[in-house]
């Protein structure tokens, strides 16, 4: 139930803002540690460490935050309504997953003004995998009168590890559902704010021309021989650090090391954008990640947040 | 009778696993209970997308009581086997054993074991706990506190309720008491997830149905897509459209709804400037909606059937305006990728028209075709040299047949084609006429795939053909000079389906195309060819030995059709009454020969002596030779023509000759010189016939 004693500019169906305050204050409700964007290019909510690395190990954990979502093939010039090489995932996860998790979710729908009643929500199966971390899971895209407005899924492996006990991840596409709520057919047209006339401000204006010039950059201008170079420097670094981190049973670098990760992962999106990767070399660069996200989960499993006894 | 209801209600089934799963529930169950002495008289399987529920009547009240002999040791065994007897056949002393006489082998014991039956309930407590945790999802799931332990139960998204009970038509049933990893069977389930989430108590299968019907829930799938069919098809009516059915998206649609709901939507007549096809692709793919037709046009309509899971307060005004808002998207991006794919293509501005401009793309970013077949590039360079030099041969230009083959693979650079892979072909066909390409070559571009399998349409076009027998043929001789053949059922490059589809361009189409004549056609891949054509003829009706033998003939086999009409001529004489006895003759000097020629050591193939045959030979004989020297020139001279008709025609005027000399000629004559004349006779008579079959193969 959306609530009825906020102020106009601060309602999920106004204003982009308000929508993620929403959620929070679902979320947070709920139990859930609210955690802010983390602060490296990642291709989605679930490379954030909260989840990537949170979801391993027997530890409950329950999470809710924002989270840029770099895509840097996916960018238009803003110049297409739905498509960006920047967007906003809020990802929500609890370890294990409790057993009415579809009932919050839909709880969480109905925080943000979608009446159950009213609409048609639907859960159509999509097994989810992401090969560069390792990852997958079963579940459905979440659909809202055929809108795809979140990804449900119980993680089933997370960096190459059978994940004991299983989370449930949730993950809002918030641009499209805030289309859908301020019933508006681009991206662009967003109200930010919530506010009207000259106060307000529009997605527009906050983001078109990081979303231009971007484009111009993942496109045309990346530097690929510098993107190669750095792929293989944070490689090369991410193994240094996990094996400099080694202490008997225990592993004292882990989140260093995944940063690295992390960055090799974004070297490779952009390459991947300038078209300067083939088909074949393409599979090997995934690969190459993959093996440094499972090397992280598994030092991860030997840390104390990652469960390991002292 | 008592009857069992189970239902198993679980968070959303993927459409495509409810009927194997319903399937299985209702195989494994009884099965099982049968496996138990449990007979029933029937059964009944329902699903939906959250639950599998079956109903299993007219079962015993009670598993029937077995009794069962166990031979033992014979009376006075030592001690240690009388000792183990007892422990296996579970007897406390052997005075519970009884003592069978046998006249020939002494007295022995016998145990009999009598198991007294079960109540069926418990029979079923034992069942249905197995079949759950050993069910054969396709892919399965742990999830929730339980799965801190890897070995939790599966289960194909997390398993929510059971519902078991038991009993009499008359009575309240009980329930089946069980748990699987925490679950507790009960008799209870609940309702739509919206319209009516309260639970419900169902008994057996006809209250349960109505039950869940009141609850908003159609648990019958059948029913459900009769209803979806039916309202979309009333709507479609009503504003003088037609529905386009599509068997497998209603499918689909039934197995995402609980209570369909079927409405109507619209979008911006200005989208039906994209092809059909793509909107098409784009609103049942992505949205899971039907596309409408207008009579009137024969095209589609602005309008979509979507099928909701709900009955909305506001009567689907939300849910209608919402799925034309994402359709209007959907659609906008197809727009904008069809009007993009007929533009420039950055960094390949000059490299001539669009789709040059994207094939030259392919090629500058070496996608590989195969590893060890080089590039997609490369690949269409072979097609391109193949495309020509088969042209004239099939009565082509190859200027447009190289022209096509340039262009066919194009279209997997466009955007279109990149989002909705089932139309390949289809736009690079529009595409190239929307450049100016010659029709040939449109056409040439969408048929080159041609034909897919055994119901799909085979080109006509001359340039068509050429390029779909030049694509198939490189990746057949191309995998084959690799030795990347299909073993078994491994087939993973459609090598079967390439064969068969150059077979029937080739024979559909009325072409005499030596297959010899293409470089690095192997006498493997040939045999390879024989062996699709085989099946083919066969499943077309004709005998696989008539197959054999017209190619144990030799001649011209790498030429398909006239392989074909060879079969066919042979079908079409031995159809007739001459034909019949013809080969019986025929059969019969081969099998002499056969036997002569091993005696002999050498073969009778030479030319008879005629006028031995003149001097001394029986009417007969004289008869036969003659009709032989006219009938193979004659038969020959029509195989040179390709009436293979015309041939066998010869050959069967030669049926009374044959049966005469049968009837009157001893061809082992004591003279040596006249058996070997007469046995040189059969052999032209063997020969005659070669020109068409190999006689000895035909069976009967």
């Amino acid at each position: 139930m959306s609530r009825p004693d906020l102020p106009p500019h601060m309602r999920p169906d106004r204003s982009f803002q308000g929508l993620i305050l929403a959620l929070q204050t679902f979320w947070a409700d709920k139990g859930c540690v609210i955690l802010q964007p983390y602060d490296m290019e990642v291709g989605a909510g679930t490379s954030h460490p909260g989840t990537m690395l949170r979801s391993l190990g027997p530890k409950p954990w329950n999470a809710a935050y924002v989270q840029p979502s770099r895509r840097p093939k996916d960018g238009r010039y803003g110049e297409n309504p739905n498509r960006l090489q920047h967007y906003y995932q809020f990802q929500v996860i609890l370890k294990p997953n409790p057993p009415n998790l579809q009932e919050l979710y839909l709880g969480s729908l109905e925080a943000i003004g979608l009446d159950p009643k009213l609409h048609d929500i639907r859960f159509v199966e999509d097994d989810w995998e992401n090969p560069t971390l390792g990852a997958w899971g079963l579940g459905w895209e979440c659909w809202c009168d055929g809108m795809e407005v979140s990804q449900f899924t119980y993680f089933q492996q997370v960096a190459g590890i059978e994940c004991a006990p299983v989370s449930g991840e949730l993950t809002y596409g918030l641009e499209r559902l805030a289309c859908y709520l301020q019933n508006v057919e681009s991206i662009m047209e967003l109200n930010f704010n919530g506010r009207d006339g000259a106060e307000k401000v529009t997605y527009r204006e906050v983001f078109l021309q990081a979303e231009q010039e971007y484009s111009r950059y993942n496109f045309e201008h990346a530097d690929t021989s510098a993107l190669f170079r750095r792929f293989a420097e944070a490689e090369a670094e991410c193994r240094s650090l996990l094996g400099k981190g080694e202490s008997g049973e225990r592993h004292l670098m882990v989140q260093p090391a995944y940063d690295q990760c992390l960055k090799a992962g974004h070297a490779f999106n952009l390459l991947d954008a300038r078209g300067v990767i083939s088909v074949t070399e393409r599979q090997s660069y995934i690969l190459r990640v993959r093996e440094l996200a499972k090397a992280c989960g598994a030092a991860w499993l030997k840390t104390e947040a990652g469960g390991a006894q002292a | 009778m008592p009857d069992l209801l189970l239902e198993l209600l679980s968070e959303e089934i993927p459409a495509r696993m409810q009927a194997d799963a319903a399937a299985h529930l209702k195989k494994a169950v009884t099965d099982a209970l049968v496996a138990k002495g449990c007979l029933y008289e029937g059964a009944r399987v329902v699903v939906t997308p959250r639950r599998i529920a079956l109903s299993v009547h007219g079962l015993p009240p009670a598993s029937p009581d077995v009794k069962e002999e166990r031979k033992g040791p014979r009376v006075g065994a030592p001690e240690a086997a009388i000792q183990g007897f007892l422990k296996s056949a579970g007897l406390a002393s052997i005075d519970q054993a009884v003592i069978q006489s046998d006249p020939k082998k002494g007295d022995s014991y016998i145990a009999i074991i009598e198991k007294p039956g079960r109540p069926t309930p418990d029979v079923i407590a034992e069942i249905v706990p197995e079949v759950i945790r050993s069910f054969p999802w396709p892919k399965s799931m742990r999830w929730g506190a339980a799965s801190t332990s890897t070995s939790s139960l599966r289960w194909v998204r997390p398993l929510q309720s059971i519902l078991c009970t038991f009993g009499p038509e008359t009575e309240e049933p009980a329930v089946v008491p069980f748990a699987v990893d925490g679950i507790a069977s009960g008799d209870t389930t609940r309702g739509h997830r919206f319209m009516a989430p309260a639970t419900i108590r169902a008994r057996r299968m006809d209250d349960y149905l109505t039950s869940l019907d009141k609850a908003f829930v159609v648990a019958d799938p059948e029913e459900r897509k009769r209803r979806i069919l039916a309202d979309a098809c009333n709507l479609c009516f009503a504003q003088g459209f037609e529905l386009v059915e599509d068997e497998g998206l209603l499918n689909e649609v039934a197995g995402l709804v609980e209570w369909p709901v079927v409405l109507m939507g619209a979008f911006e007549e200005s989208y039906l400037a994209i092809p059909d096809e793509v909107i098409r692709a784009t609103i049942r793919a992505n949205q899971k909606c039907f596309v409408v037709r207008d009579p009137k046009t024969g095209r589609l309509a602005n309008r979509f059937v979507l099928t909701a899971n709900i009955e909305a307060s506001d009567g689907g005004k939300a849910i209608i305006a919402g799925n034309e808002r994402v359709i209007r998207a959907r659609l906008s991006d197809a727009l904008y990728f069809w009007q993009t794919d007929q533009k420039a293509l950055p960094d390949f501005e000059d490299k001539g028209k669009p789709l040059d401009q994207r094939m030259a793309k392919l090629r500058a970013l070496n996608v590989v075709f195969h590893e060890k077949l080089g590039t997609q590039g490369e690949r269409v360079d072979r097609i391109k040299a193949l495309a020509r030099h088969i042209a004239p041969l099939v009565g082509a230009d190859p200027d447009l047949a190289e022209r096509a083959a340039e262009l066919a693979k194009a279209d997997l650079m466009t955007e279109v084609v990149g989002e909705f892979p089932e139309v390949q072909g289809l736009m690079g066909r529009k595409y190239a006429l929307l450049q100016g390409e010659h029709d040939s070559v449109a056409a040439a571009i969408e048929d080159h795939y041609k034909p897919q399998g055994p119901s799909d349409r085979v080109p006509t076009d001359k340039v068509a053909v050429a390029v779909a027998l030049a694509d198939k043929l490189d990746v057949l001789t191309g995998f084959w000079r690799i030795d990347e053949k299909p073993t078994g059922s491994k087939d993973p490059f459609a090598l079967r389906r390439a064969a068969l589809g150059v077979i029937r361009l080739l024979t559909d189409n009325g072409l005499k195309f030596p297959l010899g004549q293409i470089d690095g056609f192997s006498s493997d891949l040939l045999s390879f060819f024989h062996d699709r054509l085989k099946v083919l003829l066969r499943d077309q009706g004709q005998r696989h030995d008539l197959v054999d033998a017209v190619l144990a003939s030799g001649e011209g086999n790498d030429d398909l059709l006239l392989v074909v009409r060879r079969v066919e001529a042979l079908a079409a004489l031995l159809g007739t009454e001459d034909g019949k006895n013809l080969l019986a003759g025929t059969k019969r000097a081969i099998n002499i020969l056969r036997i002569e020629e091993k005696k002999d050591g050498r073969a009778h193939d030479g030319a008879p002596d005629a006028a031995l045959v003149e001097t001394q030979g029986l009417p007969e004989e004289k008869a036969l030779f003659s009709q032989l020297q006219l009938a193979s020139a004659e038969a020959r001279d029509q195989v040179a023509r390709e009436d293979y008709a015309g041939a066998m025609k010869a050959l069967a005027e030669l049926r009374p000759a044959v049966d005469a000399f049968f009837d009157k000629v001893t061809v082992n004559a004591d003279d040596p010189a006249l058996r070997e004349n007469r046995l040189r006779i059969l052999g032209q008579l063997r020969a005659a016939t070669a020109t068409v079959a190999d006689f000895s193969k035909i069976e009967g």
